[in-house]
């Protein structure tokens, strides 16, 4: 037989997986680094996949999905699995009906957020089963298998990936679709009505459940002992494997596991018996070392390696064995300008900001692009919490400092995630903020996924739209403004007014994303011979103008003709294609 | 076989496309291969790294300080940002285009000068090439990254033809005939 490899990122084979193991049904909100599981998912037109409007109801619908006997699946960032944790605690307790894995896709280092919680801990909190995978091929494997564990021993799966995992490629060996029918639906409320009687008769059977699938941890292939010279002896999972293995090579004895929660403690105990000063390298958290201590084993972890940031090849060398084998051959140039993200050319988010920020409010900031806002030079932003808090942050700052202004920036998708309940919170609270909505039509930062407000599904099929405007007016909010976001006269006389109003004030600052729009027009140019110098349109942070040589220019190549910075201009330098 | 390479540059700039290419090139040839990019905020014209490496057997998906046999810069200062990773025997390709960062934008850092002299002051063995315009000379400037694909394709132990299979593989049906070009220019820069 051919073995068919394809390089696949950890993401893609995930969606892949899930693929021949007949996943039925899927359900995500993206973040990074998840995003691509479910783009990937909805390509398999076998599939039935879903953005959801947050975590918690993905988690929910696709709960439904496995009470009614489908293979699911629910994916999901690192912090959306806060979003989610109240269905899941509860769902451990219930167990599945078809099989369920939610995948957690953390991000050490916070490439893309706002913390780096180790999420494996959630696994052990809620009584879950953890799967880690160390790269595309077993990412892939992983998803198969936590299907049919999580059928076998009815309790939820976590497959929780790290970014080196989400987004590096790897060969991954194709295999066909298994084809998996619905189990049958039965009414079951003993299991799924968890009211008090159920739940603590449930939490019996989950800790019997959790027992027996630790003596399954002890045989599955995904744990197992990879022979070498012994001359080191490590315990170790997910990408810190690969790391653990470019350092030691044959040089060390491996324990590499896969299934962690419940972990082998058999086959750890016996691993540990056989060898001396035993290493247990893990990216993150002592998660495995705190287990194994627990069980009064000696191995040394988090003494010698960082818990911080992400894990490398080069922090285990130096730690470990000291010396040099990754030492640059050519010094690093010290004190080089830093190259932050910045809003796109044409952003509408940036106008918007820029007047805003000129009226001095507070202003409570809230999760995607529009989080670049609050760098220089615009500095438009005192707060940044987590999905939702801009408005709800508001509320309670407003209600404190009832003489400042206080406005509350939040995506279109973001608002529809969480952003809502906190609107409904403020009216009920008589709040006199203003929610400034900021409508790009699109989930943007996670790379263009459609939301209820965009009236397209993942497949971008018409589906019914949320009309921002009529959400937020039905709600009971009479001050409602819809300006656009490019036309920075009507913007500001939005703001104005609803600043200077005494009730609580929604402005939607219209205008898709600038990557999303395919006639984009001719570059700006500037007229030298009119340009003062005085540099005006380079206070709204536009990446394509640019001041050398007494000289004030457009980037031809990367301006999307906005004309923002038009308006900004007092001479009519600024001139169009 | 065993080749680490880095690809850096600027959010926007098609690093991701080239290392596709590459990794695609790399399993042609019968290679392992593993590359590692960075999604999300990091795209918004901030400093972007795709690791590549390829060769028999391949572990962690990262190159690490000193290793790299080639570092792929898309833009002068990212080049020069990351020459820490060049191995002692590694070789610079290096776009000669400038974007300038915000911080220089707003005037609170100063682009680097002749960062070509940086270069050669720091004994780093390098090719300075000017994708851009000879991108635009067949008449589409977004293929530079595939120029500066095509000159650092020539150092590696995978045929021509081979290269050629994977850009047709990779990218898409109406862009193929002017990446092929723009590869072969860089290939014979």
């Amino acid at each position: 037989m051919i073995v068919i490899k394809k390089l696949m990122s950890g993401n893609e084979a995930i969606a892949r997986g899930f693929y021949e193991a007949g996943g039925h049904a899927a359900t995500a909100y993206p973040g990074t680094p998840s995003t691509e599981i479910l783009e990937h998912i909805s390509q398999y037109p076998e599939i039935y996949s879903e953005w959801s409007v947050n975590e918690k109801v993905a988690v929910e619908v696709a709960q439904g999905f496995s009470m009614a006997g489908a293979r699911s699946l629910a994916a999901m960032k690192h912090v959306g699995v806060n979003v989610a944790a109240d269905p899941l605690f509860t769902m451990a307790y219930s167990g599945v009906n078809g099989g369920f894995v939610l995948v957690s896709a953390d991000d050490p280092g916070m490439h893309s957020s706002q913390d780096e919680q180790d999420n494996r801990y959630y696994a052990r909190f809620m009584k879950m089963l953890l799967l880690e995978p160390s790269d595309s091929q077993e990412a892939k494997q992983m998803v198969i298998d936590g299907l049919e564990m999580s059928e076998k021993l009815d309790l939820p799966v976590i497959l929780r990936t790290t970014t080196r995992i989400s987004h590096s490629q790897g060969l991954v060996e194709l295999g066909e679709r298994k084809e998996v029918g619905l189990r049958s639906y039965e009414k079951r409320p003993d299991k799924f009505v968890m009211m008090p009687a159920n739940a603590r008769r449930l939490r019996v059977t989950l800790d019997q459940r959790l027992a027996e699938a630790g003596e399954f941890s002890e045989t599955y292939p995904g744990n197992r002992v990879i022979p070498g010279d012994g001359k080191f002896a490590v315990i170790t999972s997910g990408i810190a494997y690969q790391y653990a293995r470019e350092v030691f090579g044959q040089q060390a004895t491996y324990l590499k596991l896969s299934m962690t929660n419940p972990a082998p403690r058999k086959m750890i105990t016996d691993f540990i018996s056989r060898h001396d000063n035993v290493l247990v390298i893990e990216e993150g958290e002592p998660f495995l070392e705190e287990q194994i201590k627990f069980w009064g084993l000696k191995v040394t972890g988090k003494e010698r390696l960082p818990a911080v940031g992400e894990l490398s090849a080069a922090i285990i060398a130096e730690r470990i064995l000291g010396g040099q084998k990754y030492s640059p051959a050519v010094n690093a140039v010290e004190g080089l300008p830093q190259r932050p993200p910045v809003m796109c050319p044409a952003c509408p988010h940036r106008g918007v900001y820029f007047l805003l920020a000129k009226k001095k409010p507070i202003i409570t900031g809230d999760i995607g692009c529009y989080t670049l806002g609050a760098l220089p030079p615009l500095n438009a932003m005192d707060t940044c919490i987590c999905m939702g808090a801009s408005i709800t942050a508001a509320i309670g700052i407003k209600q404190m400092l009832p003489d400042r202004k206080v406005v509350a920036t939040i995506g279109d998708s973001t608002f529809l995630h969480s952003g809502l309940t906190g609107l409904v919170d403020a009216i009920y609270k008589k709040s006199n903020i203003v929610v400034l909505i900021l409508d790009n039509h699109i989930t943007g930062m996670t790379g263009h996924q459609q939301n209820p407000a965009t009236g397209l599904t993942i497949r971008n099929n018409p589906t019914n739209r949320v009309v921002i405007e009529d959400v937020v007016k039905a709600c009971g909010v009479e001050n409602v403004q819809v300006v656009d976001a490019y036309d920075l006269a009507a913007v500001e006389s939005a703001l104005d007014q609803a600043l200077a109003a005494d009730r609580l004030s929604v402005i939607i600052a219209r205008r898709a994303c600038a990557l999303i729009v395919k006639d984009k027009g001719k570059p700006y140019w500037i007229d030298s011979d009119k340009c003062k110098r005085c540099r005006a349109c380079m206070r709204i942070g536009c990446p394509a103008i640019s001041y050398a040589d007494n000289l004030v220019s457009i980037d031809g190549n990367i301006c999307n003709a906005c004309g923002v910075c038009r308006q900004m201009c007092k001479f009519g330098a600024l001139q169009e294609g | 076989m065993d080749v680490k390479i880095l690809i850096v540059g600027v959010g926007g700039q098609g690093t991701v496309l080239a290392s596709k290419i590459i990794g695609e090139a790399a399993q042609l040839a019968g290679l392992d291969v593993k590359q590692s990019e960075v999604h999300g905020m990091a795209q918004r014209g901030g400093s972007v790294v795709t690791h590549v490496k390829f060769g028999d057997d391949v572990y962690s998906p990262l190159v690490e300080p000193g290793q790299a046999d080639y570092v792929l810069a898309f833009e002068q200062l990212e080049g020069l940002r990351w020459i820490s990773h060049l191995a002692a025997s590694g070789k610079l390709i290096c776009s000669t285009q400038q974007i300038m960062p915000m911080p220089v934008i707003t005037g609170a850092a100063k682009y680097p000068e002749d960062i070509e002299s940086k270069f050669r002051e720091a004994g780093v063995d390098y090719l300075m090439l000017d994708a851009i315009d000879t991108a635009g000379r067949l008449g589409e400037k977004r293929a530079a990254n595939v120029v500066l694909l095509g000159a650092l394709a020539r150092h590696l132990e995978i045929g021509r033809e081979i290269w050629q299979q994977a850009i047709r593989n990779v990218v898409k049906k109406r862009a193929v005939d002017v990446n092929l070009q723009a590869f072969d220019c860089g290939w014979n820069c």
